[in-house]
């Protein structure tokens, strides 16, 4: 067995070299470390300005009124945008309604039953490509597809189009998410004599839930603030809707009006708008967040 | 109580490769029968095809009867039938990560659509108790995700799994093998005690285990039942020579 053994020459040389590599390591060690600490601060920091100064500019217009009246015509002072928050929480709540099953189903097929089949492949190459799709040609597609049919704007060609557009992220961030579940999870359902689709509803899904639903949030987020999707489908309005049927105020419209206006008190209201619009997503993902980590159990996933 | 399996010229194949070749065996009811074997040699494609769990592979093929009492496995029932009345524990452990320990026990129960609760409860105690869990886990049933436990309580938690729904038969794919000793030894005293109310059939790599626990033993060689007899047998008096190489330790 000596032949297997190291030579001392090569041994030495080895720890020699371990040795005086030490100090350069160490070296190394500290200079990534601060690379690291300043790209995280380089990403913070334009995060942190944008909210310090949206709270800066916005807080002192934020008032009852803000919350509680629709915006006045030009030259009258006050007025609010009740019916934008309205709007905005109507369209968004209609457009996750349709596009968070749609992606979850959408995700539900990649994953778990059209794998390397090429209708899969076909779904998940258009997903992507929906994904990188601009936001104003997806307001266009809405408006070809719904209100053009429609033959006026309304709050539902805005939801729908707002959901086409989260589809794409929520099936891929589906499909991902229920791959890093491990098959032998699958098969312990399957040996106890569960039905695949019941093993994907009641296991695989619920496996990966904490996933998705960030999946599901990061596409909220994203589309809670669009403008140009919204300007070709749900219009804006000055006054609150009373129908899906109707054109519908929303926040990012009325932010972008009130913010390309010449009036002072206008602009105000557009920094007090921006801000309101940020603290909605933020408590709405925030709420979800909360709902649903309760009731998690000990050392669970 | 445990059912008898008859298993007539069973041949089994992952894509081109044919894994398991004509296999004729019966395995007695409410007994312990190891299946030893080198690696790849087809034991685990075997106990595979006993739950019909082989056929969840989409490459995969089989051919050949399996008689279960008297019901032909895959002519007269469906995949999902078949897995309820078979239990199936696993190599690794695998508890449902997202469930309580409560919930992991009566998983097969609920997710088929049981819902009396009284009769659960009683199930969890009963199978947490023939798992030789119970005293271990009794205060933290809901409290705990079944992920917590250890490697050892794992496994035995997936063995109380696969008792809930009172199957018939149990196959043990080397359920031993990812743990310690102490824990391995649980789990023998378990089949020790289980197999005169199931029919257990457990692949291990360990001989002493399969001396320990089973009555009968086959050896499993290239896909091929190279002998089946009693275990006694098999390790004193081996009738093939390629048996004999194996449990001298001349290969394998």
């Amino acid at each position: 067995m000596a032949e297997l053994q190291m030579s001392p020459e090569i041994s030495a040389e080895i720890r020699r070299a371990s040795r005086a590599n030490q100090a350069t390591r160490t070296g190394t060690d500290h200079v990534m470390t601060a690379l690291a600490v300043g790209g995280t601060i380089i990403v913070l920091v334009p995060l942190v300005a944008i909210l310090v100064y949206l709270v800066y500019k916005g807080a002192s217009s934020l008032n009852w009124a803000f919350f509680t009246q629709t915006p006045k015509p030009v030259g009258e002072q006050g007025g609010g945008m009740a019916n934008s928050i309205l709007g905005s929480a109507i369209v968004l709540s209609l457009a996750s309604l349709i596009g968070i099953p749609v992606g979850i189903a959408g995700g539900v097929y990649l994953a778990e039953y059209g794998a390397g089949t090429w209708l899969g492949n076909v779904i998940r190459f258009v997903a992507d490509v929906l994904n990188g799709v601009p936001s104003i040609v997806m307001g266009i597609a809405g408006y070809a597809l719904v209100v053009v049919h429609q033959r006026h704007f309304s709050a539902f060609a805005g939801g729908i189009t707002l959901a086409i557009m989260m589809v794409p992220t929520v099936t891929r961030t589906t499909e991902e998410m229920l791959l890093t579940v491990p098959n032998s999870i699958r098969e312990a359902a399957y040996g106890l004599g569960v039905p695949r689709w019941r093993t994907v509803m009641s296991i695989s899904l619920r496996t990966a839930a904490p996933g998705i639903i960030t999946g599901c949030m990061l596409a909220f987020a994203r589309v809670a603030g669009e403008t140009a999707p919204l300007l070709f489908t749900a219009f804006g309005s000055q006054f609150y809707s009373k129908s899906l049927n109707q054109p519908i105020a929303a926040l990012p419209l009325q932010i972008f009006s009130y913010a390309l206006s010449p009036y002072d008190e206008w602009h105000r209201l557009a920094w007090a708008g921006a801000l309101v619009l940020i603290t909605m997503i933020m408590v709405s993902v925030g709420l979800v967040r909360y709902v649903t980590s309760r009731g998690q159990l000990k050392g669970g996933s | 109580m445990g059912l008898a399996i008859g298993v007539e010229n069973l041949n089994a194949w992952y894509g081109p490769t044919h894994t398991l070749k004509d296999v004729n065996l019966q395995i007695p009811a409410n007994h312990a029968t190891a299946l030893i074997g080198p690696s790849g040699c087809g034991k685990s494609t075997f106990v595979r095809c006993l739950n019909r769990m082989h056929e969840t592979n989409p490459t995969a093929r089989v051919e050949g009867t399996v008689m279960m009492g008297d019901t032909d496995i895959y002519k007269d029932a469906s995949p999902v039938e078949i897995r309820r009345r078979v239990g199936m524990v696993f190599q690794r452990p695998n508890p449902f990560p997202t469930m309580s320990i409560y919930d992991n026990v009566v998983s097969g129960l609920k997710l088929n659509g049981f819902r009396k609760k009284a009769v659960m409860d009683e199930v969890v105690e009963r199978s947490l108790k023939q798992a030789a869990l119970w005293d271990e886990v009794k205060d933290d049933l809901r409290k705990k995700s079944g992920a917590s436990l250890s490697g050892g309580q794992q496994q035995r938690l997936c063995i109380a799994r696969a008792l809930a729904v009172d199957p018939e038969v149990l196959l043990m794919d080397e359920p031993a093998s990812a743990l310690d000793p102490v824990s391995t030894s649980k789990i023998e005293d378990l089949i020790f005690q289980l197999k005169n109310q199931y029919t257990i059939v457990i692949v291990t790599h360990n001989m002493q285990q399969a001396a320990r626990v089973a009555e009968n033993t086959g050896f499993f060689l290239m896909g091929k039942l190279v002998e089946f007899d009693k275990t006694h047998k098999i390790f004193t008096n081996p009738s093939d020579k390629r048996t004999e190489d194996y449990i001298t330790g001349r290969f394998g």
